[in-house]
């Protein structure tokens, strides 16, 4: 089928290897034969990745392979980006997302994202969440102050911002911020979160705090989660996809439940990626 | 960091250099500054000293031949020529620039963008010259005489609008992408991205582009001079003739003696302190007032 298969038998399936033996899974997001090109370059190519409704998917592989693309692709984040070009199906909680018409709005709504890099409005702390809430219809001040509460206690900003709420959102430190941008997704209530390397920017004591944040959030939501640090990816995932990059485009050479992956790697390329990570 | 390289490799000789000519040259522009500012206090004085400064404010009129030195209708025109301006000017500029930046097709955008670039360069005799012969006589068919306010406040606008443009898209260019994103991902529509994060992200610039160009459509001469009538009045509507302080000064100064040529001086004085006070304004909001780094820590 293409040409990668035919040249390198690297698994014996036409698809990327899929160890799920578990019959009550429902998949949140799945992709099938999805590539993607910046311009004329392929930065990925036929993934079919599934995300289980629930669970914590961490997304793993090489700097540059693809996998913040991956990520744009799945709340069409694509659509504003300068020459992204997306081919493939991709269907999000039961939906079909794929198509022009698709309604975006609905789809992030119901898809929030949290970037590598802290990114709070310049407004203040309170705004950062009224603001995204008001523009999605929440008008009534008690519902809001309901909302941001929430939002803010389930990310354990609550107690340590709830004097100032009217402080600038950039007066936060960065693991503050971090959290903030987590609460602002979650006060939308969504049903899925992308993470880009959520913890890259912070620093070590910040990373545990936001890391238990997203291990207390397990099952509440359907989480796929960028990392290229596969520490990480042991202790958060509990299933993990590997993209590993063949002429100059991510594939997806392997995906299933973290612990198979990671003690049985059925690719060489894992076996190896795990190798080298573990030196 | 910078105190780190200061005091592990001290200065050459040719660094010395240029910290030295830096310097030199800050201190010459800020020199020329400030001897420009003496110069004009200098020469306003004998009005300043012999009639005071409050008859420019408050004398009956302005006959300055009569010791009549009434400078208020044409500040008041010169100000309501230059807010007028700002207030067409500035929504068609914002609205233009955001146009630019966040929706037109790239090829067309970088093509505003040369035209824009080229407006802003045109000289400001022309936009006289254009005001002149089409829009007096549009409006004097309208309301006569033409000559008036609003020719002022049009040519001014037509005037400072790239400028507002130019600036404005700088400012909006300047808005992180991680913060677009950021609108995009929480479903956040156009509108509600550019009111509530563009807008905030690019505040300080886009003030620093109304301050720039009010401090031109108060500064300019020429193109009021040739459309707005130079009656010293109060303007009672838009359609009445004014007379700016600039172009005051244009008109009078070829034949002013003794006091009337010293309150043109103070009159340049007044407009050259409303001006500089914007522009500080304007350095001001660019840089949103750094915390002052200390003189051990800074590069020079
Ligand atoms: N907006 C863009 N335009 C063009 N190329 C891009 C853009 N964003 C990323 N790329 C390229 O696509 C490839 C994949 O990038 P990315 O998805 O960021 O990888 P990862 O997140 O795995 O490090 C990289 O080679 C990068 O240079
Ligand atoms: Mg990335």
């Amino acid at each position: 089928m293409n040409h990668y298969e035919q040249l390198v038998p690297l698994h014996a399936q036409s698809r990327p290897v899929v160890m799920d033996a578990d019959s009550g899974r429902r998949d949140y997001i799945v992709t099938r034969a999805l590539s993607m090109h910046y311009g004329e370059r392929q930065v990925l190519r036929d993934i079919s990745l599934q995300v289980a409704a629930g669970r914590i998917t961490a997304l793993i592989g090489p700097s540059g392979v693809g996998k913040s693309s991956l990520l744009a692709c799945v709340n069409r984040l694509t659509d504003m980006l300068p020459g992204a070009h997306v081919n493939g199906e991709l269907r999000v909680g039961g939906v079909d997302a794929s198509h022009a018409a698709t309604d975006v709005i609905a789809l992030r709504r119901r898809v929030g994202m949290i970037f590598q890099k802290p990114n709070p409005f310049p407004l203040s702390i309170w705004n950062n969440l009224a603001f995204p809430l008001r523009e999605h219809g929440v008008r009534a001040k008690s519902q809001l102050t309901e909302a941001i509460t929430t939002a803010l206690q389930e990310v354990g900003l609550w107690g340590e911002v709830k004097d100032r709420l009217h402080a600038a959102a950039l007066s936060l430190s960065g693991g503050q911020q971090q959290r903030l941008c987590m609460a602002r997704a979650l006060a939308l209530q969504p049903e899925a979160l992308l993470m880009d390397e959520p913890c890259s920017a912070l620093d070590p004591i910040a990373v545990g705090v936001v890391e238990e944040l997203i291990a207390r959030l397990r099952g509440r939501y359907t989480m796929l989660i960028v990392t290229h640090n596969l520490a990480q990816a042991r202790r958060l995932a509990d299933d993990v996809a590997l993209l590993w990059p063949r002429d100059g485009a991510g594939e997806l050479v392997e995906q299933g439940p973290a612990a198979h992956l990671f003690d049985s790697p059925r690719a060489a390329v894992t076996a190896a990626y795990l190798r080298s990570e573990r030196i | 960091m910078t105190s780190w390289l200061a005091s592990i490799s001290p200065p050459s000789r040719r660094d010395r250099w240029l910290q030295w000519c830096l310097r030199a040259t800050a201190w010459v522009v800020g020199g020329i500054l400030l001897f420009l500012l003496l110069f004009l206090l200098r020469e306003a004085w004998p009005v300043l000293r012999d009639v005071g400064l409050m008859p420019l404010f408050d004398d009956p009129s302005w006959h300055p031949t009569e010791g009549r030195y009434n400078l208020l209708p044409m500040l008041a025109g010169t100000l309501y020529a230059a807010v007028g301006a700002l207030l067409i000017a500035a929504p068609l500029g914002w609205a233009c620039a955001a146009y630019a930046v966040y929706f037109a097709p790239r090829r067309l955008a970088a093509w505003l963008q040369k035209l824009i670039a080229l407006a802003a360069g045109i000289p400001s005799v022309v936009y006289g010259l254009w005001g002149l012969v089409v829009l007096v006589p549009l409006i004097a068919a309208y309301q006569p005489p033409g000559a008036s306010l609003i020719a002022a406040v049009l040519v001014l606008a037509v005037m400072i609008l790239p400028t507002i443009i130019l600036l404005t898209e700088s400012a909006l260019r300047s808005v992180p992408r991680e913060l677009l994103h950021g609108a995009a991902a929480l479903g956040l529509g156009q509108w509600g991205s550019l009111r509530r994060v563009v807008v905030p992200a690019a505040r300080s610039g886009l003030l620093a582009a109304m301050v720039l160009a009010a401090a031109r459509a108060l500064g300019e001469t020429m193109a009021v001079l040739m459309v707005a009538g130079n009656v010293v009045q109060f303007p009672a509507t838009v359609w009445d003739p004014i007379r700016t302080l600039s172009a005051n000064i244009a008109l009078e100064m070829a034949y002013a003696m003794d006091h009337h040529r010293a309150a043109l001086f103070a009159s340049g004085l007044v407009l050259a302190l409303l001006v500089i006070a914007l522009m500080l304004m304007a350095a001001c909001l660019h840089s949103p007032c750094p915390a002052r780094e200390s003189r051990r820590g800074r590069w020079a």
